[in-house]
């Protein structure tokens, strides 16, 4: 250990003697292991942003939504319009479904929205008081549709904040207490969602929420549902509350073959591992790129090495003179080049850790380093110094004294 | 007194290229006793180079054999010729060969890194020699500090510290200005009467002369081999 030390300190000296060659000489490495932390990093915070995203959707929700899976010879309408509102009651307080928290029974279409001189297309989603609940939405302005509204079929409408702009050419604007049409009837807006972001697949923000009742019947003329989003309790519990709502309504829709069911019930931690995935393909892809430039950086190294090597002939031939058997000097090399990428290696993840910094600065994003992307950086510096070290070294070693020393 | 440090039998060395086979040293035998002060004469060419080196183990015999304070080198690895170089051999170069920048400390403790020598010991040895030849109170320049005559000085001081069996200067005094030379003489007669065994390379008659013993090589054969008589005496001034 204390020889190692030695070599090291020795090693320290030797490279402060040729700063600006050093130096030069780490550049490559610097780079390599910046672009190597920064992208990572970057990879790493789209991938949460994805991820945060569709979490705000609500990590435990199950959606239940219909499916035309029957029989080729019975299709048609009916495969559509078999989830009702009391299959959701059922779910909610049958004894065989014990993993369930709370239920959202959902009528959702398009529709044309118009106020005074602006109008726009969006979705209309017939909603029950539960839906903010399961959907983790909250309110900006106003209030949310109320059981009173559900029960009564009240003409009241909640705007997702992309509608209020759309609407009312600001975003900023209240609007609650307006008057707005949707399908040629006047409905009162009585709140304003905050805005949640895109989820990748759909804004949740462009959209306006009518009590369910009002849509089924007073809209669109309509008995079933569109959907029933489900809040297990927990997310281990996810597997089975699908089997548990599953067998329940195979039961209630008189199916025993599980290939002919007319429902369909999605995990929102499958969307959300799909999501990850291809993000986590994408920082790979950067990940890579990066590699390359550290290889570039390593073949670098290698050449100042071989350089190092002939400058240094006569203090080689002296040493072995002097005793210093091969793999003193080998070692002596490998310390040489192991500690320009070390010390390369470290500054890179410093420029790479502020490149990223900044990187979130400037777009707002969150700010994340992974441990793991800067311990790998570390490991690899080091591994690559004593990799394009190895055959300078070698070379060193293997120089016969007599020759060495009579180099000029 | 009598103990044999070198024995060289019927050594040969002989350089072959493509053309041209070269005969540096032909047949040569002599042994050297513990507390000699050889110095190995000759003109360039005649092979004392060549002789340097095999005695040096910096190179080894085409034929023949060299016995070396009880070891017998020529059929040695490169790691065990290194392993004679460092306990067996104190160098002193020409060119005196110190690790540039670096202080003349640390050129003294090189070998005894390579040695084995436990650290604490290292600078305590180190001090002591440098003192010895009159450098106690240059331990922290640099080799381009100093002047010719103290850098071989220098080298001197770091062909003791591993208390060689021999030390072996090649041609000491051909980069220096003559009343170093002086010095550096004076110095090896000291370490002499001391009882180390110096052997010393040199074309200069008036260098050989401070020697007990003086050889002379031409055409890689011994011509004589004899007491000096005539032997140069330096009083060692204080340094």
């Amino acid at each position: 250990m204390t020889e190692l030390w030695e070599l090291f300190i020795e090693s320290i000296g030797t490279l402060r003697l040729n700063k600006m060659r050093t130096g030069l000489a780490m550049l490559g490495i610097i780079i390599g292991i910046g672009s190597v932390i920064a992208l990572v990093s970057l990879g790493q915070s789209s991938q949460k942003a994805v991820q945060s995203q569709i979490q705000s959707l609500g990590s435990n929700l199950l959606t239940i939504s219909p499916s035309s899976q029957r029989s080729g010879m019975v299709r048609g309408a009916s495969s559509t319009t078999t989830l009702t509102k009391k299959d959701a009651e059922a779910i909610l307080s049958s004894s065989s479904v014990t993993t369930v928290k709370s239920v959202s029974a959902e009528y959702s279409s398009r529709s044309q929205i118009v106020t005074g001189e602006n109008n726009t297309n969006t979705t209309v989603m017939g909603a029950t008081p539960i839906y903010l609940e399961v959907h983790n939405i909250e309110i900006a302005s106003g209030s949310f549709i109320t059981q009173h509204d559900v029960d009564s079929m009240t003409r009241v409408v909640v705007l997702g904040p992309t509608v209020v702009e759309d609407l009312f050419s600001d975003s900023s604007y209240d609007p609650v207490g307006e008057t707005i049409r949707i399908g040629g009837q006047n409905f009162t807006v009585i709140g304003v969602t905050v805005a949640k972001g895109s989820s990748g697949m759909q804004s949740q923000d462009d959209r306006v929420y009518v009590p369910l009742t009002t849509a089924q019947k007073q809209l669109y003329g309509v008995n079933y549902l569109s959907s029933i989003s489900v809040v297990a309790n927990s997310s281990e519990v996810m597997d089975q509350a699908v089997n548990e709502i599953g067998y329940l309504l195979m039961a209630r829709h008189k199916i025993t073959d599980t290939t002919k069911v007319d429902f369909r019930i999605m995990n929102q931690e499958d969307i959300l591992s799909t999501a990850t995935e291809v993000s986590g393909t994408f920082t790979t892809l950067l990940s890579g790129v990066a590699a390359i430039s550290l290889v570039v950086g390593g073949i670098g190294i290698m050449n100042i090495m071989l350089v190092t090597v002939t400058e240094r002939t006569r203090e080689i031939g002296l040493r072995k003179a002097l005793g210093a058997k091969k793999k003193t000097i080998i070692y002596q090399f490998l310390m040489e080049s192991a500690l320009l990428t070390f010390i390369g290696g470290i500054i890179g993840i410093i420029v790479g850790i502020l490149a990223s910094y900044v990187y979130a600065l400037v777009n707002a994003s969150t700010f994340t380093v992974s441990l793991g992307s800067v311990a790998l950086a570390f490991f690899v510096s080091v591994a690559i110094g004593i990799v394009f070290g190895w055959y300078p070294a070698r070379r060193a070693a293997g120089l016969q004294p007599i020759e060495a020393l009579r180099y000029e | 007194m009598n103990s044999t440090i070198i024995k060289v039998s019927h050594l040969s060395k002989i350089y072959k290229t493509d053309v041209l086979e070269t005969v540096a040293l032909d047949d040569i035998s002599f042994e050297i006793k513990k507390g000699e002060f050889v110095a190995i004469m000759g003109p360039s060419g005649s092979g004392k180079s060549t002789l340097m080196h095999i005695l040096g183990a910096l190179d080894k015999p085409t034929k023949g054999e060299y016995v070396l304070g009880g070891e017998n080198v020529q059929d040695l690895s490169d790691d065990e010729l290194s392993d004679i170089r460092n306990r067996k051999i104190g160098f002193i170069f020409q060119a005196f060969n110190l690790l540039p920048r670096t202080t003349t400390l640390k050129n003294v403790i090189i070998p005894m890194i390579y040695g084995g020598i436990p650290k604490e010991k290292r600078v305590e040895i180190a001090e002591k020699y440098l003192r010895m030849v009159g450098l106690g109170d240059r331990l922290q320049h640099t080799s381009n500090q100093i002047s010719g005559g103290q850098q071989q000085r220098v080298a001197i001081a770091r062909s003791l510290v591993m208390d060689p069996d021999m030390i072996l200067a090649d041609e000491p005094t051909g980069n220096i200005a003559s009343n170093q030379a002086e010095e550096v003489m004076a110095i090896f007669q000291q370490l002499n009467d001391e009882g180390r065994t110096i052997v010393m390379i040199t074309h200069e008659p008036d260098i050989a002369e401070h020697a007990k013993r003086i050889i002379t090589i031409k055409d890689g054969k011994i011509q004589h081999d004899s007491i000096n008589h005539a032997r140069k005496i330096i009083k060692l001034k204080k340094l």
